[in-house]
């Protein structure tokens, strides 16, 4: 017997059938097939990503500066929460491949704690991606839009920090008509307002010598290849006049951190991860129940826990280039 | 019951005794590679950042080259690619890296060119 579980008995006879050439079930067969195409679309959504990220290269964000925070700590941390995730992940894999370990050797007890671990170290990584759409889809300093679409950020040239519209918008008077449901069509939402009109954020920066613009626009070459390009005051004053909304956090259409592009991957790619990850959990539910009933017990073998933990490594490995490519590279 | 685990990784540079051993030695390689990747990401050393190979980047080299290793373990002992046949192995394996390896050439190909067009032609982004 190999080291998989082989279920049924093997036929000597080459031409009547029962043959398994590639020494595995039709069920895990199955299953590698579909990793197989699955890998298939993440690489080409990942590809996507980089036929974009190529086609703007002077312009992408630099994901350091977009996701550098830790929930229930205030300050600037680029990367650790990212890196918990991935640690998470992988021990929920190691938990997994224990499972699989200790339903080879029939031990109905280790499996259904291994798998419980699994299923916690799931709900874990789903809910942290979900506190980071969270986070993303919120902002942080907010920015100002070009009529061209390009985004502007603000920094404070005193502290050379990235300053947030609230630190310097001016509030002015004006008058606003709210959208009420009795002035017209009644299932008309009023909509997203941010928290500065255009005119309190360019009101504010006129006012206050210190704030400078940064611009997408990296640096190519010189002593800060690498950094997004800061303006000084009198080009700032010259750009603040191409200024026409104001931008609060990323959506599928607009994005403060620069590349609406870069969100809207950002929302598709993890957002098609954490997906397989739920499933994942759900899948790994199921078949925790199944062990528990004793299923397997009874049918000789814990093949099924194997072809889930398939599953289960593959939703890591998939982590393991999106780690990469959108928080690393 | 008996199985043929592999209980070897690094080429037999290291053996384990049991295959749940095996399991917590890769944990702890997989957990080194990515507590590297994240130093590294956090503190770009300006060495790796200002140095090119190929047109990129030596630390994205450094990156994209441990996610190849990271994904080869997981692969290889997580999804106990080690102990299938050599067969289904390589079905399993060359098919997603040949067809991969075409699409990335081209499109990055292709979206550098497209660069190219934006930078050099007649169009109006920054307004």
């Amino acid at each position: 017997m190999e080291s998989t579980v082989t279920t049924g008995a093997a036929s000597e006879n080459v031409w009547g059938g029962g043959n398994k050439p590639l020494g595995a079930s039709y069920g895990k067969m199955m299953m590698w097939f579909f990793i197989v195409s699955d890998a298939l679309t993440f690489s080409g959504f990942l590809a996507a990503y980089g036929f974009s990220r190529f086609k703007f290269i002077e312009t992408w964000p630099i994901a350091d500066e977009v996701f550098t925070h830790v929930p229930f700590f205030h300050g600037n941390y680029p990367m650790i929460y990212v890196a918990f995730m991935t640690f998470i992940l992988i021990m929920s894999s190691v938990t997994m491949v224990l499972a699989v370990d200790a339903g080879h050797k029939m031990k109905q007890n280790a499996v259904i704690w291994y798998m419980f671990l699994t299923i916690i170290g799931g709900a874990i990584f789903v809910g942290s991606q979900a506190w980071e759409w969270a986070t993303f889809i919120k902002g942080d300093f907010g920015a100002v839009e070009t009529k061209g679409g390009r985004i502007l950020q603000f920094v404070n040239a005193e502290t050379g920090e990235r300053a947030a519209l609230s630190e310097f918008a001016k509030i002015l008077p004006s008058e606003r008509e709210a959208h009420e449901r009795k002035n017209g069509i009644w299932y008309y939402e009023e909509g997203y307002m941010p928290s500065f009109s255009i005119d309190e954020v360019k009101e504010g920066f006129l006012a206050n010598p210190s704030i400078l613009i940064r611009t997408e626009a990296i640096h190519q070459e010189g002593e800060k290849v690498g950094e997004k390009t800061l303006l000084t005051r009198e080009e700032s004053l010259e750009k603040i006049k191409d200024g026409t909304i104001v931008v609060e956090g990323a959506n599928l259409v607009r994005n403060e951190y620069g590349s609406r592009l870069f969100a809207d991957f950002f929302f598709f790619i993890t957002g098609f991860h954490g997906f397989h990850v739920f499933s994942g959990v759900v899948i790994n539910i199921i078949i925790f129940f199944n062990v528990i009933l004793g299923t397997y017990e009874r049918r000789g073998h814990y093949e099924m826990v194997e072809k889930v933990g398939l599953y289960w490594h593959f939703v890591d490995l998939v982590w393991v280039f999106v780690f990469t490519f959108f928080y690393l590279v | 019951m008996a199985h043929a685990h592999k209980l070897e990784i690094f080429r037999g540079l290291l053996k384990f005794k049991n295959n749940t051993q095996k399991i917590w030695g890769v944990l702890i390689f997989l957990s080194i590679v990515t507590a590297i990747e994240v130093v590294l990401g956090i503190y770009k050393p300006r060495v790796l950042t200002h140095s090119y190979f190929l047109g990129m980047k030596l630390l994205n080299w450094i990156f994209i080259i441990l996610t190849l290793v990271k994904a080869y373990y997981i692969a290889w002992d997580f999804m106990h690619l080690r102990d299938e046949k050599t067969a289904l192995r390589r079905a399993i394996v060359w098919t997603p890296i040949f067809l991969v390896s075409y699409l990335v050439f081209i499109l990055l190909f292709e979206a550098d060119y497209v660069y190219n067009v934006y930078k050099e032609g007649f169009i109006k982004w920054n307004f």
